[in-house]
């Protein structure tokens, strides 16, 4: 690991310079294996949050959630630092993945740290400077719960092709025009694109989040073969 | 072979034997899908296995249903890390399903609707070791785990359990499904822990 960041109070960016990586996909995501000195192991899987190449050369940054109950995540978040090696595979998967190619506009539905593998898909277009427009939905709880907000309000300035709009579960910044709420039909309506557009979606965050998403953009007319979804499960 | 992790074990979940390699327990019922959920009238369901000369067999839910059903409580071990111990369900067993269809295929092809595919080698549909299954914990199977009914091959990785499944479709030769083409294993054992290509 080379640098680290805190995103929010509870979500940490490693920066990993990974020998040998071959490259990756916006939405592709690595397993990192933790090994005691006894010999017990635990691994988990984490998405990649940075474009490849990354900006400053050939590194690999993932945003680690920290879970009060969990056993990797605290790990990644509280003691790994600076210097220390992790043991990493990857990259993996091939489904939720957005490339440059594919020409249609895209629709970003995030709940919480599924923000991650969306946020790659924002960079590696900026990247690739890609003409395709995007739109991210960000479901956090209060403000302060919003990963890259500084990065997504200067690229939203930069960038007339990207929209983002949050929804506030929990608590709402001041001033903001509606009271907290979850995301529902009316957000995904007004800040999505028409199902006549066809564009690509894809929905990430715990199930309950990505199971009311996608059942609503369905409603709405989308294709569901459009629609690729990625759940934060289990623990 | 391994990085040793200064400081980390310390919060180690529980283990047990029957738990594969890399894999942790869960207790509840975590839900991994490609897309959205689809849901399917039980007037429109039906499940088909054709064979390798193009023969098909349909059932329809009430013949489905009426056909003799298995309650078994059995393991679950999902790639992405999590298994889940001692889970019951009640379902019809391949066996049944495929006493009456002439294939000398070794591979099948299941499908679902919403499209997703998975690859199985015949001989791990057979001897009790699949079900089609429609209910879970005593209850209709909920369309998030795969209802109105899913496959289980429970002594693979779970996304071989095909969700929603509509069909079989036999094979004599081996070919990838929806996530064996997208960089996981064409077997997926999870003792041997074949999760990706190469493993």
């Amino acid at each position: 690991m080379v640098d680290t960041r805190w995103e929010t109070k509870t979500a940490r960016t490693l920066v990993l310079d990974v020998p040998e990586w071959p490259g990756h996909l916006p939405g592709q995501h690595v397993d990192i294996r933790l090994t005691a000195e006894d010999g017990y192991s635990a691994q988990r899987s984490y998405s990649i949050a940075s474009a490849w190449p990354s900006d400053g050369g050939g590194t690999v940054e993932l945003t680690v959630q920290r879970l009060e109950d969990g056993e990797v995540s605290p790990y990644l978040t509280d003691v790994v630092e600076k210097g220390d090696q992790l043991e990493l595979r990857g990259p993996v998967g091939g489904w939720f993945v957005w490339r440059e190619k594919q020409p249609a506009p895209v629709l970003l539905v995030a709940g919480g740290s599924g923000v991650v593998p969306l946020m790659a898909m924002i960079r590696a277009r900026g990247l690739a400077r890609g003409r395709q427009p995007f739109r991210l939905i960000y479901s956090v709880r209060t403000p302060e719960d919003a990963c890259y907000a500084d990065e997504l309000r200067r690229r939203v300035r930069d960038d007339p092709g990207l929209d983002v709009h949050f929804v506030y579960t929990r608590k709402a910044p001041d001033g903001w025009p509606a009271p907290p709420k979850r995301i529902d039909v009316a957000v995904l309506n007004t800040h999505g694109w028409p199902p006549d557009f066809q564009p690509d979606c894809f929905v990430c965050g715990p199930t309950s989040f990505v199971e009311t998403a996608a059942d609503i953009l369905v409603a709405l007319g989308h294709d569901a073969k459009k629609i690729r979804t990625e759940r934060f499960g289990g623990a | 072979m391994g990085i040793i992790s200064r400081g980390f074990g310390g919060r180690r979940r529980e283990s047990s034997p029957d738990l594969p390699p890399g894999q942790y327990l869960t207790h509840d019922f975590p839900v991994l899908s490609a897309g959205p959920t689809p849901r399917i009238p039980l007037d429109r369901w039906q499940f088909s296995i054709i064979t390798e000369t193009g023969e098909k067999h349909t059932w329809n839910w009430d013949e489905f249903t009426a056909l003799p059903a298995d309650e078994f409580t059995v393991d679950i071990h999902c790639v992405t890390k999590w298994s889940k111990l001692g889970t019951t369900w009640k379902g019809v067993s391949l066996d049944t399903l495929m006493a009456d269809v002439e294939s000398a295929a070794d591979y099948a092809m299941a499908h679902s609707f919403g499209g997703y595919t998975t690859n199985v080698p015949v001989e791990d549909l057979l001897d009790g070791k699949a079900w089609v299954a429609y209910e879970f914990d005593g209850e209709p199977l909920h369309p998030e785990h795969g209802g109105p009914a899913r496959l289980l091959i429970p002594h693979l990785y779970f996304w071989k359990s095909a969700k929603w499944v509509n069909g079989l479709r036999m094979m004599p030769e081996d070919e990838p499904g929806f996530w064996e083409a997208a960089g996981y294993h064409m077997y997926g054992d999870p003792w041997s822990e074949q999760r990706y290509h190469g493993d």
